[in-house]
């Protein structure tokens, strides 16, 4: 077997046993993917009326406000994904298993690409109930099927940006409560962007933040991608963000992991 | 010499390991031929589980040549992961997963195929008294069980040699038995044991080399019978009826030290049936005859007090 297959078999078995875990354990994931549901609601039905009409659109309200939030939601959701990521690293790196892996002669990165690999599905199912239950509530994107593919793509960038980075998290913290914490300002991330209201709207500072922190180009790439509005310079920028992140989460996370652990 | 001598599967010199300033290995040096049962011997906090943490390549030494089945530990970790498989305090068992999928979870990370990867598995779920619990949860596995699907676990990938770190701790009586004879198996197909064990007894039962570990450094090593030589020979323990007894049994005897109080001679002697015949015919000619009689043979407690200067902490737990 060579070094590359023997490799690949390791992740994929590492990932299976993540997904057995999701199984067994599947309260974690309910709760992942049900709290951007729950913004989603609260944003449509309780602010949504509000918001809406200070888009500024033609049919305004509620309906235009869904319209616009979805993009936010999303990302919401891949931060929820993300924080569970660093929680079930931290979590697994208490259990003696992994120790035992230390000490066996396979890939050495696979525990890591396992949880991600879980992740990434997780995140997945959670863009599929979100875009779900917007489209129940009367979400009418615009996108064609090119779009809606290339809106997945950015998303599972996103996520595996974002998931190697939390996996960094996971293995940084000394135990699972500030694993849990860690990655909160993701959470925050897309409220301080154009996710749930137009960047113009707030005052320079925060504005300034908003419009060159990284979400803010995927939720306008996602925006224009599902609802026809100009994407511009975002698309490329959002992609850069997503690998320069990626890249930076992983080899954080490989040089964790491989550290001695009694140092 | 014609041949050269064997390599041993595991050799260590000068092994040093501190945790910050707290120096946990203080210069081992170990040596185990392939095909025997090495036993580190140590009461808790030792330094036992460092070693084997340091052996299997969890962690690094601070300094010290170490070598296990040819390998340097620092310099090649991979070929010595594939040459051993682990089992103890700090292995464990993944608890969301079946003690089947468990097993196959090693069986695949040892690239055996499915099929070979099944028979293995069922063969150790056999062997290990598991069939029926192949189906929990690691989670709702007792002591035992769990002990067993662990050493199990470590043993998928057919290794050469095996560490357990205290493989019996907290286990009840019968599960230990069941164990050691797990262990028994193994040294009689050939594998290597480096065992750690507070059990004074564990190591007197299965090893064929014990080295005792106290602080960080070896006070003795050799086998059961050479250890419990390096101390003072037993005695035999005479407890008589009235203190007229006892004074003419020293009398006699010429020999031995009195406690007036508990009415008792103690006579050295290693309690042989030849001596002990003599000693006793020598009372009977003076007509004394003792009401109790006990021969005293040193075990490894003696060995531990002796050698350390303090008893080993779990000493009454080893002497049921």
């Amino acid at each position: 077997m060579t070094a590359l297959s023997a490799t690949l078999t390791d992740a994929a078995t590492m990932s299976r046993r993540q997904l057995r875990h999701m199984v067994r354990y599947p309260s974690l994931t309910l709760m992942l993917i049900g709290q951007p549901i729950l913004f989603l609601l609260l944003f449509v039905y309780v602010f949504g009326g509000t918001l809406g009409a200070g888009l500024g659109g033609a049919a305004g309200g509620r309906g235009e406000y869904l319209n616009y939030v979805v993009p936010g939601i999303l990302l919401m959701a891949a931060a929820s994904v993300s924080m569970g990521t660093a929680v079930s690293v931290a979590m697994d790196m208490t259990e003696g298993v992994v120790a035992r892996f230390r000490t066996m002669a396979i890939a050495r990165s696979s525990v890591l690409t396992g949880h991600v690999v879980g992740s990434m599905i997780q995140a997945m199912l959670s863009m599929a109930v979100v875009i779900g239950v917007a489209l129940l509530i009367g979400f009418r994107p615009s996108a064609g099927p090119g779009a809606w593919v290339a809106a997945v793509g950015m998303f599972a960038l996103l996520c595996f940006a974002l998931t190697w980075l939390t996996v960094a998290m996971g293995l940084v913290s000394e135990s699972v409560e500030t694993a849990s914490n860690m990655p909160m300002p993701l959470v925050l991330l897309p409220f301080l962007g154009s996710g749930f209201v137009p960047t113009d709207s707030m005052p320079a500072g925060i504005r300034w933040f908003a419009e060159y922190q990284p979400f803010t180009p995927v939720m306008e790439t996602l925006r224009g991608l599902l609802m026809g509005t100009p994407i511009g310079g975002s698309g490329v920028l959002a992609v850069a963000w997503c690998l320069a992140i990626a890249l930076g989460g992983y080899l954080w996370a490989r040089a964790l992991y491989n550290r001695d652990p009694s140092k | 010499m014609t041949t050269a001598p064997p390599t041993p599967a595991i050799a260590a010199t000068a092994l040093r390991k501190s945790y910050g300033d707290h120096l946990v290995l203080d210069g081992i040096d170990l040596d185990v031929p392939a095909g025997t049962v090495f036993s580190l011997l140590g009461p808790n906090g030792a330094g036992k589980t460092t070693a084997v943490k340091i052996l299997s390549t969890l962690i690094g030494a601070d300094s010290g040549d170490v070598r296990v089945a040819g390998h340097d530990v620092a310099r090649d970790p991979d070929a010595v992961r594939a040459a051993i498989g682990v089992t103890g305090q700090f292995s464990a068992v993944d608890n969301l997963l079946t003690g089947r999928e468990n097993l196959m979870l090693m069986a695949d990370l040892h690239h055996l195929g499915r099929d070979e990867g099944r028979r293995r598995v069922a063969d150790l779920l056999e062997r290990f008294d598991l069939v029926g619990a192949a189906g929990k949860l690691g989670s709702a596995y007792s002591g035992g069980m769990r002990r067993r699907l662990d050493l199990a676990m470590g043993l998928v990938g057919d290794p050469r040699i095996v560490f357990l770190d205290e493989p019996t701790t907290g286990l009840d009586p019968r599960s230990r038995r069941s164990m050691w004879q797990i262990i028994r198996d193994l040294v009689d197909g050939g594998v290597t044991i480096f065992l750690t064990t507070q059990y004074l007894e564990e190591a007197d039962e299965l090893a064929d080399r014990i080295a005792v570990l106290d602080h960080g450094r070896l006070v003795a090593e050799g086998t059961a019978d050479e250890l419990k030589r390096l101390i003072p020979g037993g005695h035999v323990l005479l407890r008589f009826t009235d203190i007229g007894a006892v004074e003419s049994a020293v009398r006699i005897l010429g020999t031995g030290v009195a406690d007036t109080a508990a009415l008792t001679v103690q006579v050295p002697g290693d309690g042989g049936v030849r001596s002990l015949k003599a000693l006793l015919d020598r009372l009977d000619d003076a007509s004394i005859t003792p009401e109790e009689l006990a021969v005293h043979t040193p075990d490894l407690d003696d060995v531990f007090l002796t050698l350390t200067g303090h008893p080993s902490d779990d000493a009454k737990e080893a002497v049921r």
